[in-house]
């Protein structure tokens, strides 16, 4: 059986689609039980340890029981909106994911076993490589937005209302700082392109060419933007329980609940990869005697996971008020002036560098 | 199948643009806008404009209409009455039938034009946006919005 060139292009696609999405759901059933463990770890519990062994077999648990729950629609819901909110979030969770790369490029070994047009070919470790992928991400992130608001207004309930009408005001307002936060990396890069971004943070002195070093403030701004993004503590308010139930979600049970969850840490789990690529160099190797490689993108990866998680440990919620007062008049401000030094040393920081070494010697 | 692409997404932004008009309750007609601004992202991708695709859905889909649906929902609005209004129906199926005759009379008398080939990279559309004629508008565009941001904190604004 001989493909087309279109066909084999899309068989590779179509592969890179299905193990990457059975590796997310795989690594999200993972960080609902590895939050819950931690969390309790960090407040001297057990947490999750009876099923299996040290209870790494709960998330299955947790599924099964969410899947034979009942499904429940509130009789004054608008009912296609109710349906359609979970499925859209989880959808616009997935999608932003597509572009962040895990690695580099790999030749394929020419075994024998491979189909012939298969050996030798070069697979680019990423679902979509755009040219302007980081604005794509933006993009999409600033749809998940309507999965809430849909949630929370469709249900007809005050509290899912409040829930849903906060978090949109949340988000929005720190989605321009999250943007803003990048345009630092992007004028260091000059492309949008997140492959270019991670290929220049390259340089001999491995991690101190990283642009969590060259751009502290806009990363600074990133980690407490990204956290507020996927509002998670101590920016939950959207799900203050306290004050609202359970926010846009209180509505929702069975499957559908657990599908607005999976989104919530899929999106955890984007925001965590685009700072590992951002800001971390992505799949670059942190000390020069070692190589490059998928791996170190997971370690990192990994390691901003168990922030979040060590952050929802950590810090109470804050008021609403302090949250919007904090984002607009200290966030957006920060980044800005960021951007604007950023800027003039892009512009003239090789010229001015240039002169004073003429002026040297 | 950029074709049959195209076909899909031009039936979307046609359908929910009549959801738009056709609804009765404002926050389906929200809806159903956000879903035309998402077709006609996908409509400018199809065309080789990843960049302006993207714009799109950021400034329009994600920005824009979050706040027109934030309004919306605060003010809670519930389905429209449509009972008035017998002239200004008149009035606009006048106008309506005239906008249909002219794209009508554009769509017969000439031949379409093959697309021209352009760079629709980032940075190509960069360097025409930021350079002589545009530069103007672009620069007269944002100081129209920065008075506008002016005029709505003075108008809303209470004085303490």
């Amino acid at each position: 059986m001989s493909l087309t060139p279109v066909q084999q292009e899309l068989t590779i696609a179509v592969v890179k689609v299905v193990v990457f999405f059975g590796a997310l759901l795989t690594l999200f059933s993972v960080m609902t039980w590895a939050e819950r463990r931690l969390l309790a770890f960090m407040q001297f519990r057990l947490g999750p340890n009876r099923t299996g062994p040290i209870g790494i077999l709960q998330p299955v648990a947790d599924g099964i029981k969410l899947f034979f729950k009942e499904e429940l629609i509130p009789a004054g819901a608008h009912k296609w909106i109710f349906v359609a909110a979970p499925a859209l979030a989880v959808f616009t969770a997935f999608l932003s994911i597509a572009v962040v790369p895990y690695g580099g490029t790999v030749t394929l070994p020419r075994w024998g076993l491979l189909p012939a047009w298969l050996q030798g070919r070069e697979i680019t470790l990423q679902i979509a490589d755009l040219d302007v992928g980081i604005l794509f991400i933006f993009a999409i992130s600033s749809l998940g937005v309507y999965g809430i608001v849909m949630a929370g207004w469709a249900a007809n309930n005050k509290y899912t209302l409040l829930g849903g009408l906060r978090s949109s005001a949340q988000m929005f307002s720190y989605e321009l700082a999250l943007g803003l936060s990048w345009v630092g990396v992007i004028l260091l890069a000059g492309s949008f392109r997140i492959q270019d971004i991670v290929a220049a943070q390259d340089g001999p002195r491995g991690l101190l060419h990283w642009n969590f070093v060259q751009q502290v403030v806009g990363f600074a701004v990133y980690l407490v933007a990204a956290t507020a993004e996927v509002n998670r503590t101590p920016f939950d308010l959207p799900e203050a329980e306290t004050e609202l139930v359970a926010g846009f979600h209180t509505e929702y049970s069975s499957m559908r609940f657990a599908l607005l969850q999976m989104a919530e840490y899929v999106n955890m789990i984007t925001v965590a990869a685009v700072g590992a690529s951002l800001f971390f160099g992505g799949w670059l190797s942190p000390v020069p005697f070692l190589p490059d490689s998928p791996l170190w993108f997971f370690l990192k990866l990994f390691a901003g996971l168990f922030f979040f998680i060590w952050l929802r440990g950590t810090l109470p919620r804050l008021r609403y008020d302090q949250l919007m007062a904090f984002g607009w008049k200290v966030l957006v401000p920060l980044a800005t002036i960021n951007i604007l030094v950023t800027a003039a040393v892009v512009l003239f920081g090789p010229g001015l560098l240039a002169s004073w070494r003429r002026m040297l010697g | 199948m950029t074709a049959i692409l195209f076909y899909v997404f031009a039936a979307l932004a046609v359908g929910s643009a009549l959801v738009v008009v056709g609804q009765r309750n404002p926050i389906y007609s929200a809806f159903g806008l956000i879903v035309t601004l998402c077709a006609l992202s996908a409509i400018f991708g199809l065309l080789g404009s990843p960049f302006i695709a993207v714009l799109q859905v950021v400034v329009y889909a994600g920005a824009i209409m979050v706040l027109f649906l934030f309004v919306l929902m605060l003010l809670g609005v519930g389905a429209e009455d449509r009972k008035s209004g017998r002239t200004l129906k008149t009035v606009a199926a006048v106008l309506a039938a005239a906008l249909a005759l002219e794209m009508g009379a554009v769509l017969v008398g000439a031949a379409p034009a093959p697309v021209a080939s352009f760079d629709a990279s980032t940075r190509a559309v960069a360097h025409v946006l930021f350079s002589a004629p545009y530069l103007y508008v672009f620069e007269a565009t944002s100081i129209l919005i920065l008075a506008a941001l002016v005029g709505s904190i003075v108008l809303a604004r209470r004085d303490p």
